[in-house]
């Protein structure tokens, strides 16, 4: 696999037995010998440990030495309040283009002196230019470089990482804090993209496979794939950035106006001012034309990704095309994310095109299996 | 136990073949999820897709490895896809077949020959 990028636990994988596939530009585990299923389904019953390494760490920090500078700087390119997000906690949001689409989605926290955002692998080098195109008067734009990310989801991580971590415990959803492992500095939020309650940890490279075997020495803690982390974000009805939500989709569209707060609305204290605004502050309005939707085949056989989507059993143009599509083994059967027009309601019947026959799926709510965040 | 460069093996049971996946093409494919069958009584070609199996990663076709007639299929394949990763060559057979000329199977890789193909 030449020119493929190796995160620092690319060893650990292999002596774990995992399958290694190229994913963004690296080479990362598809799943272990527990295989998919069982890797999933571990996660939701007792504890995963996923290497997230390949996604960008990044410090905005403010040269004036403010946050609340870095934060108004980070509001020109996220329709997200950034600046009314208190000391210690944590958002998701996305970065928008002109037009309205979606350029990378990512989680950012403001960690008193400076912001730290999480971004997408695949975007991670454009993401970090397009910062510091548009942040230099206000903040210092550094790439973390010498950190691994992992992440510990399900019900057993509180009690996982406690051992570890004992200030885990107390944390609440999408709060972060930097904690101390026998002198070594580990950046932690309660967060994820399993649906289970969890945590995303930042440790230094050279601990990183320590950190991590402690955890696995844990009887409740498996190492978990790329395969069953695309499941159980799918099972929580979460998107995956290339696929449900691109430069073509709008937040609005994507069903994500839920990370658009009151202050960046029409009317609110610092409304719009991000790329795009127009379009999404519109949508916003009067709604989109079409949205993103969760879609629930009937029978056992899935509908993957780029199936056709139909209004009626024969006959007509297609009304969508799904985005993410598989099996979800919590929920026993088969589950889709599609784009519809906003026009259809949930509860309608929609058909896919399977192998050129048109099998009936129900628009349902997402997620698809209820999420167990740590309130 | 005959095999095909498709990962099928092949057991002649009477005068019907029996047509399943091998323990190598399963564990490639990965959990099994969805099986989709052919109706009994349907006239093959070597090389017709006749079964869909969906995996955790993706779809993927069995394909007739003779020509012939369907005479029996495995339903329980449909309720318990995961059959397919536990007992390959047992249980989890896909379906049976009419052939005309069992002499056909003659010219197919045996065991010996199916391990060097993999490896």
């Amino acid at each position: 696999m030449a020119d493929l990028k190796r995160t620092v636990l690319y060893d650990l994988h292999i002596a774990l037995g995992g399958k290694m596939v190229p994913f963004a530009g690296y080479e990362m585990p598809v799943q272990y010998p527990m295989g998919v299923l069982k890797e999933h389904l571990h996660t939701r019953s007792h504890a995963g440990l996923f290497d997230v390494s390949h996604m960008g760490q990044v410090i905005l920090r403010p040269k004036s030495g403010a946050v609340a500078d870095a934060a108004l700087a980070f509001e020109r390119l996220v329709p997200v309040d950034v600046a009314g997000l208190a000391e210690g906690r944590q958002r998701y949001g996305m970065f928008t283009d002109e037009a309205g689409g979606i350029l990378d989605d990512l989680m950012f926290a403001n960690r008193g002196d400076h912001l730290f955002v999480v971004v997408n692998a695949g975007c991670r080098d454009q993401d970090i230019a397009h910062m510091r195109a548009h942040l230099a008067d206000a903040c210092e734009v550094e790439e973390i470089t010498d950190r691994a990310l992992v992440a510990l989801q399900g019900p057993a991580a509180e009690a996982a990482l406690a051992r570890l971590l004992p200030g885990a415990a107390a944390m609440s959803f999408m709060q972060v804090a930097i904690l101390d492992w026998d002198g070594v500095e580990i950046w932690v939020s309660r967060s994820g993209y399993t649906g289970e309650d969890g945590y995303e940890i930042s440790v230094p490279d050279a601990q990183a496979r320590a950190f991590c075997e402690a955890l696995l020495a844990m009887e409740e803690v498996a190492p978990i794939g790329l395969g069953a982390r695309d499941s159980l974000r799918l099972e929580a009805g979460m998107c995956l950035y290339g696929h449900d939500i691109d430069t073509t989709t709008s937040p609005v569209e994507a069903n994500l106006s839920w990370a658009i707060q009151k202050a960046r609305r029409a009317g609110g204290a610092r409304a719009g001012g991000f790329p795009g605004a127009g379009r999404i502050l519109r949508e916003l309005a009067e709604g989109p034309a079409r949205r993103r939707v969760g879609l629930k085949p009937e029978g056992r056989a899935p509908m993957r990704e780029g199936t056709q989507v139909f209004a009626a059993a024969e006959g007509g143009e297609p009304i969508g095309a799904i985005t993410s599509g598989g099996f979800g083994p919590s929920i026993e059967g088969p589950m889709a994310m599609a784009y519809l027009p906003a026009t259809l309601a949930e509860g309608a019947t929609v058909y896919g095109d399977v192998r050129g026959k048109r099998l009936p799926a129900t628009i349902v709510p997402m997620p698809f299996l209820p999420n167990r965040f740590k309130r | 136990m005959k095999y095909t460069e498709d990962h099928e093996w092949l057991r002649v049971d009477g005068d019907v073949v029996v047509v399943g996946i091998t323990a190598h093409a399963s564990e490639q494919l990965g959990d099994v999820v969805f099986v989709e069958l052919p109706e009994a009584g349907t006239a093959v070609s070597a090389g017709d897709e006749v079964c869909v199996i969906e995996s955790v990663k993706a779809a993927s076709d069995i394909r007739a490895p003779l020509d012939g007639e369907i005479v029996e299929v495995n339903g329980d394949l449909a309720d318990n896809p995961g059959m397919v990763n536990e007992d390959p060559t047992g249980k989890a057979w896909f379906f049976k077949m009419k052939i005309a000329d069992l002499s056909a199977l003659d010219g197919m890789m045996d065991e010996a020959a199916y391990n060097e193909m993999i490896g």
